[in-house]
Order: structure tokens, then sequence, then C-alpha cells
């Protein structure tokens, strides 16, 4: 019983409205039979699965979260070393970088925010090329560490905000005076902070679609991804952070002010990782990270929007309330 | 096996649904790593499973007692001595134990290129899999390339780093094709596959 009641609604709300995706994409296929809607019907299946995952994870413990959160970046940071070339001499390294995700979400787990924020960015930035230097390979040195610190950075360090999230506690004297939607919100104040951040990422992803889809016509980066549109942009974020200001201060400790601001921080980081991402895959001549995810494509193609989101919103919350 | 295959590593495989769906068929891979012959078997399926006999060398294979009975027991190999080309003195054929598995009704997994070799170098193919398709005209011969299982475990290597692994499936081959155009066949088949890859300049 670690998630407060407003959590629990909120889930039960995703259940119902991913029911009726469903309900849609089966009446959309049963109306158009001639129509080919295979890719929207896997698209929406595999969410039935990610959230299933996620749900059960939260409901399980704190701990079940933190671990499939892990996997979750263990699985991106496969599909990201797999699409990127390396150095076959570096095999151990790339070993070590498996291994600091056990660091890093044990240091998540336990709330030890200090080794937390330094553990990747400085330890592993200089262990990684030491150990690169014990292999005696000086060609693309530069790149190979490069990349490699860029993996770990995107796959470990941003999505391990995520699970901090959950083990987040209001300081003794918060800048700000939080704002507890219930009395179990008080001990678990986390969870709701972690499901506003996972819900209103996905959605800002689909409203920026949905707007760009119906009314876009100008590009916002046509050499990177051909699909954004300022349309897309610019209506997905006022309708993020309509969402946000909606949903803010009913599922966490923010207020109005402090949800608004969430709302655009969400909106705009979202659309620059997701857009950050299309460089990385334009960049490697590919056009999905993995297939692991029927109808999203790769892990990594799922939550490259998180990615940015995920230590902006985290660090907000930190400086505001922690 | 499976669970390791499935979680550590992971496989994308392009147009599974033209493997062969039974026996007697024949399924020719590049080599580069032990972790192939999981890879196959994983993608394959429980269901085919009982069926699978992967082509190994017997000279490798069958020397420790650890290993032989690993492969002989668990994986199931067929044992085919390298060292041999030519027919023995009882005059059976070195291709033999195949053809036998063949008549059989099973599915043959064979690495043509005969060893594992450099990671994620295509080996020259040898051309044992051309005297298996004249002996057996009517059994398909599906070509499977396989990429990024020779950066997990390459050849040499004990310590194994997940990578995800791509796994191509190529139409059937023409059997009916005299030795040498069988084996540019192979090659052609081979490098269209790998051409699917994404270029990858270091």
């Amino acid at each position: 019983m670690n998630l407060p009641f407003e959590v629990r609604v909120a889930i039960a709300s995703i259940l119902v409205s991913l029911f009726f995706a469903s309900v849609v994409s089966l009446t959309l296929k049963w109306r158009h039979p001639q129509r080919d809607f295979t890719e929207l019907r896997e698209r929406v299946r595999t969410w039935w699965v990610i959230v299933g995952f996620f749900s059960a994870a939260l409901f399980v413990s704190p701990a079940a979260a933190v671990c499939f959160f892990a996997f979750v970046s263990f699985l991106a940071l496969k599909e990201f070393l797999s699409m990127t070339p390396t150095r076959r001499s570096d095999r151990r390294v790339l070993f070590y970088a498996y291994l600091s995700i056990i660091a890093q979400y044990y240091f998540a787990a336990t709330s030890w925010y200090g080794m937390f924020i330094v553990f990747i960015p400085v330890l592993m930035f200089v262990w990684l090329p030491t150990r690169m230097l014990m292999m005696g390979q000086t060609d693309g040195f530069l790149r190979a560490a490069g990349s490699l610190h860029w993996a770990l950075m995107i796959t470990v360090f941003s999505l391990s905000h995520v699970a901090f999230l959950l083990k987040f506690q209001v300081a003794a004297e918060p800048r700000i005076g939080p704002d507890f939607p219930s009395s179990d919100a008080i001990t678990y104040p986390g969870s709701g902070l972690l499901l506003f951040l996972v819900l209103l990422t996905e959605l800002n992803d689909i409203f920026q679609y949905l707007w760009g889809k119906s009314l876009g016509t100008r590009k916002v980066a046509p050499s990177i991804s051909p699909g954004k549109t300022y349309a897309g942009l610019i209506g997905g974020v006022a309708t993020t952070v309509v969402f946000a200001w909606v949903v803010g201060p009913r599922l966490t400790i923010m207020d109005d002010t402090r949800s608004l601001i969430v709302g655009i921080i969400i909106g705009m980081a979202g659309f620059a990782g997701d857009l950050c991402m299309s460089a990385v895959k334009r960049d490697l001549n590919i056009k999905d990270f993995g297939a692991t995810l029927p109808g999203h494509g790769g892990v990594l193609d799922r939550v490259d929007s998180l990615i940015f989101t995920a230590p902006l919103f985290f660090h907000f919350i930190y400086y505001t309330y922690g | 096996m499976r669970p390791i295959m499935m979680v550590v590593l992971g496989t994308n495989v392009r147009r599974r649904e033209w493997l062969p769906s039974e026996g007697p068929a024949l399924i020719v891979a590049n080599h580069n790593s032990h972790l192939d012959v999981f890879a196959l078997m994983n993608i394959l399926g429980l269901s085919r499973l009982r069926h699978v006999r992967p082509v190994a060398a017997g000279d490798y294979f069958l020397t420790r007692p650890l290993r032989r009975w690993f492969s002989t027991r668990i994986v199931g190999i067929l044992p085919i001595d390298r060292t041999k080309t030519k027919r023995d003195c009882d005059g059976k054929h070195p291709l033999e134990p195949i053809s036998e598995v063949l008549r059989a009704g099973g599915i043959v997994l064979l690495f043509p290129e005969g060893t594992r070799g450099e990671p994620e170098k295509l080996e020259s193919f040898q051309t044992g899999v051309a005297h298996l398709a004249k002996r057996h005209p009517d059994v398909p011969i599906t070509p499977v390339f396989m990429h990024g299982l020779g950066k997990a475990l390459p050849k040499g290597e004990t310590l194994l780093v997940p990578f995800f692994c791509d796994v191509f499936v190529g139409e059937p081959l023409n059997s009916t094709l005299p030795k040498k155009e069988f084996m540019n066949q192979l090659d052609t088949a081979f490098s269209k596959l790998s051409e699917e890859l994404p270029v990858q300049t270091w």
C-alpha cells in the first residue's frame, strides 16, 4: 500500500483511456475493413504491455519500480551500443558501462543524492577513458569515449532520475510550501511526481503528433525530422501546459504556478529530446533503435523525450521542494 | 539458454515467416560466435526444437569431456570431422550423417564458413553445402545472415557483453544449380542480406 489515493485514481484513468483507445482502433478496423490499421493496433497493444508492467511495478513496491526502470535503462543502453559503432578492444569497457546501471540505481534506491549525481557525470567520465587507455588503442579514442559517455548519460543517468523521483522527500524547509493532495502524499510524494512526469511526457508526444498531423504545414527542422511542424510544437506545448495545470495540483505536491512552469518545461524539453534522438538516428543512418516494442520501435524510441524531461523536471522539483 | 538469449541479448529478426516451418530443411548461416546456434534455436522456437540439429566440428566439440557432454546431450549437435574430406575406407561420404538427418525429416543448421573466425567478418564458404544441395534437391535451403553476436562473445573470449543481434532471413536457394553457380548464389544471397545492415564506419 505504498501508492497514495490520487496515484491509484490516475493509474485507473490511464487504463480506462487505454481501453477507450483499444475500442477506437477496433472500431476503425471494423468500419474500414479495406484499410490497414496493423501499426495502430500494434501500437495500442504495446501500450497495454508498457502500462501493465509500469503500473504493476509501481503497485508491488518502490524497490520493484526501481528495478523496472533499471531494466529499461539496460535495454536502452543495449540498443544504443548495438546501433553505434564500437571498437572491438573496448569490450571490457562496455562491460563496465553495463555494470554502472546497478550502481546508479542503487544510489537512486537508497536516496544517496551525492553519489547519484556525480557517479556517471564525474566518476564514470574519468574511469571509462582510463580503462580504455589500458587497451593502448588510440585510433578513434575520442569518438569511442565520447559516444560511450553519451550512451551512459542518456540511457542510465537521465532515466535514473525517474527512479529517484520515487524516493523524493520534501525537505524540512523547502523554498515553496508543498500542497499535499492527500494525507498519504505526505509520506509518499514521489509516486505522484513520477506518474506526473511520465504521463505528461508521453501525452506531450501524442499531443504534438496529433496537432502536427491535423494542421501542421511549416516544418521546424526538416533536415532532422520532417514530421515536426510549428503547429505540432505550439499546439502540443499548449495542450501539455493546460493538462499539467489541471492534473498537477490534483496528483502532485505542486501548486498551480509550479504546474504551469513544469508544463512548459516538459513540453519544450520533450520536443527537444525527441528531436535530438532523431538526429542521432539520422547520424547512424537508422530508422529505429530496435524492434523490442512492436509499433513503437525500440525502447529508446519510446523514452526519447523522457531523456530530456526527466532530469529537468527532477531538478526543478529538487530546487523547489528539496 | 532461452531466457539469456531473450533478456541479455535480444534479437531483431526480419522475415521470420520465411524460415521453414518443418523438416526436412537446411538452414545455412554465417558463423561468428558460440551464441549463433542458440540464437537460431531461439528463433526457431520450442515447437521445432526437437527436430533441429546443428552441424558442428567434431574435432573441436568432442575433444573435452564437459564440452562433449554439453554439445551432444544438451544442444544435440551433429558432429562432422573437418579433417576428413574424402570418403573413408568403408565408403561412407563425410556428409552422410547430415543426409541421414535430412532423410529423417530433421532441420539441419549448417555454418558453411566452417569456423567462427574473425568476429563479424564473412569467411569464404566451404563447398559442402553445394554437395548437400546436389544430394537433396528437394530440401529447401534457407540462408540466414546474423550480425552482432560476434561482438557479444567473439572467438577466444569468455566475457559476455550484451548486444542486440540482427537476424535477416533470406529467400530459399535454388538447389538445382551446379556446384560453382550454387556457391555464387550463396555468396550473393549473403552479401545482399548483409547490405540491409545500417552502415557502420568504425
